[in-house]
């Protein structure tokens, strides 16, 4: 990360490569060590080595574990071939997932303390002093990243979400997952200069027969495009991504107009049930 | 002497070993694919679950609410008490029931008092709910919603409090700018009341949740109606028998019918199924009777006290089954990526 974003007032994103990644899961150890976060148990949840399941208060990356399996559906990761020269049916893929820092961000938008707000790289970041836990984020976010920590975690009553290191950051050092991971899935930088990134990388693995790989950045969808976005082999759904994710206040016109036209009729049909009668 | 039948081996200090309990493990193996136990833990390798079809693991996509019953109660009593401040309103300019509109603000003021509590129980850290007023934010429903709360209440308690001491007033401030007062507290009171009265249904509109999201034109709709219904319910058991509350009532109820009829009869595809099956959609159902045309047929054929008391229970239970609906939704990964 070539100097300091922040006081440059650049902005920043992650792209993560799911075809880069083995599943160590140093970027979720690293998230907790550096934010000091409460641990997700340690039981296996019998989704493949999935031990975290889902991005919450707590969780602020989340490898996810996607099995494919050729009788049952399409081919993630290309055919494998086994020790014996045969092709092995099996094939799995990760993808280390995150708070994806929409640029309409639904969590901001919603948000009634102004606790929540757009920091000069252009994150997503939630004020805890100013978090008084009125919930509504959580169910203003497309892709269920933030949520308020139950008792008895530290920060209890508050929503919490991933901070894109900004403390970090503010000393122009690179977010915790980022500088861990050890094969370059998770990269951290300008998000101008990770997209031509991105396209290289795109271009690379079609030329090497991975027809299915994709970009994931909902640009055309009221989400306008999200500053920590994906390469994804096969469809959005399988890794649990909607396709076409709707930020909340895309809905705020219908739903204010149809506000509007009942309170003039209640008030009106009231006034002149009373009149008439 | 006879030797003893050989013994059962002893159970030790845990009670846990037995056949029964190797055979709820074993269920418990079946059906979560992953066993809790005390002092156990499978490691080594991952216990495979069938795969799911839908997304994830069929994993949800985004988050259920993590609102407690304050919430619903809240969306009925602040409904309640914001159509009251307009049936107040109606009164007034009616000029033909000034003790209907004295109890119309008393439920007003009631409900501006109740409100905010039930508001302020439900936050994660309570001590913070004036954190909400030092901003204004119209893209938030959440900001607008309190706002309107925090105006409704100054201006229906003010309302309140000129009508049971109208005299007093009229001696200190003088007949015209006591009247003036109560006129410029009625109007505000019954226009902010109906933006808190609809304003609730924004703010499940408004949302990631696919089943309220998509119920988003229909909700402030519905949260009113049912706020003006319960408004006048509880003025009727109160004692007040107009025909104007009772008009009032059967037309809200009639509409409710309507309502009903619709959301059962709309098929809005893989997002607005939890409203067809499931808990959520059965307490939706009978909220919707109870409100519907119960309360009809009980208004224009039986006692209006039963057909009142209809009615406010279908309101109550309707807001509960939304918010219930709402939790359902969020856990139907197919319906959020369906989106």
């Amino acid at each position: 990360m070539p100097g300091n974003a922040a006081r440059a007032r650049r902005t920043v994103g992650f792209f993560t490569d799911p075809t880069l990644c083995i599943g160590c899961k140093a970027c979720e150890v690293a998230c907790k060590e550096w934010n000091q976060l409460p641990d997700d148990g340690f039981t296996w949840l019998g989704t493949s080595y999935d031990q975290t399941g889902q991005l919450g208060g707590s969780t602020w990356r989340h490898v996810k574990f996607v099995e494919a399996d050729t009788a049952r559906g399409a081919q993630l990761a290309g055919p494998m071939v086994g020790g014996d020269g045969a092709e092995d049916p099996f094939g799995w893929i990760f993808l280390s997932d995150v708070c994806k820092h929409c640029e309409e961000a639904g969590c901001l938008e919603a948000c009634p303390t102004g606790s929540i707000v757009r920091t000069e790289v252009g994150s997503v970041f939630v004020q805890d002093d100013v978090c008084n836990g009125c919930g509504y984020c959580v169910v203003s976010c497309p892709f269920g990243v933030i949520d308020r920590r139950p008792k008895p975690q530290p920060g209890a009553g508050g929503a919490f979400k991933c901070t894109f290191c900004y403390d970090r950051q503010a000393d122009g050092l690179t977010p915790a997952c980022a500088k861990v991971c050890p094969t370059g899935s998770i990269l951290f930088g300008p998000l101008d200069e990770l997209h031509v990134q991105a396209e290289g990388r795109l271009a690379t693995l079609r030329e090497r027969g991975y027809d299915d790989a994709q970009i994931y950045d909902p640009r055309d969808t009221s989400v306008q495009g999200i500053h920590a976005f994906f390469l994804l082999l096969g469809e959005p759904e399988r890794y649990g991504l909607p396709p076409s994710p709707k930020a909340p206040t895309a809905h705020l016109p219908v739903a204010w107009a149809a506000a509007a036209w009942t309170s003039m009729l209640l008030l009106a049909g009231t006034i002149a049930a009373f009149q008439l009668w | 002497m006879v030797s003893d039948p050989p013994r059962a081996p002893s159970r030790g200090p845990r009670a846990s070993r037995s056949e029964s309990r190797l055979d709820e493990l074993r269920e418990e193996a079946a059906r979560r694919g992953a066993v809790e136990g005390g002092g156990v833990r499978a490691v080594g390798s991952p216990l495979p679950q069938d795969v799911a079809t839908v997304g994830y693991y069929g994993h949800p996509v985004v988050k259920p609410p993590v609102w407690t019953w304050e919430v619903p109660l809240y969306f009925f009593v602040g409904g309640l008490a914001g159509m009251a401040a307009v049936i107040g309103l109606a009164a007034y300019a009616a000029r033909q029931s000034p003790l209907l509109m004295l109890d119309a603000l008393r439920l007003a003021a009631l409900g501006a008092v109740i409100s905010p509590l039930l508001l302020i129980l439900d936050l994660g850290r309570p001590s913070r709910f004036l954190n909400m007023l030092r901003v204004f934010k119209h893209r938030s429903p959440m900001s607008v919603g309190v706002w309107t709360l925090v105006l409704f209440d100054g201006a229906a308690l003010a309302g309140w409090a000129l009508l049971e001491w109208f005299d007093r007033v009229t001696f200190w401030l003088g007949p015209d700018a006591s009247r003036f007062a109560l006129k410029l507290a009625l109007l505000f009171a019954a226009v902010l009341g109906a933006v808190l009265a609809t304003y609730t249904g924004v703010l499940l509109g408004a949302t990631a949740i696919p089943a309220w999201a998509s119920h988003r034109a229909l909700l402030p709709f519905h949260f009113g109606l049912a706020g003006l219904g319960s408004a006048a319910a509880v003025l009727e058991l109160m004692g007040h028998r107009l025909p104007a509350l009772w008009l009032i009532g059967t037309a809200v109820a009639g509409t409710e019918t309507c309502i009903g009829f619709w959301v059962e009869l709309r098929r809005g595809g893989i997002a607005d199924r939890v409203l067809h099956r499931g808990l959520a959609a059965w307490t939706l159902r009978v909220a919707g009777f109870l409100a519907g045309p119960a309360a009809l047929v009980l208004r224009l054929e039986g006692p209006t006290t039963a057909a009142a008391i209809c009615f406010l229970l279908g309101a109550l239970i309707s807001r509960y089954g939304w918010v219930a609906a709402g939790r359902a939704s969020a856990r139907d990964a197919e319906a959020a990526l369906a989106g």
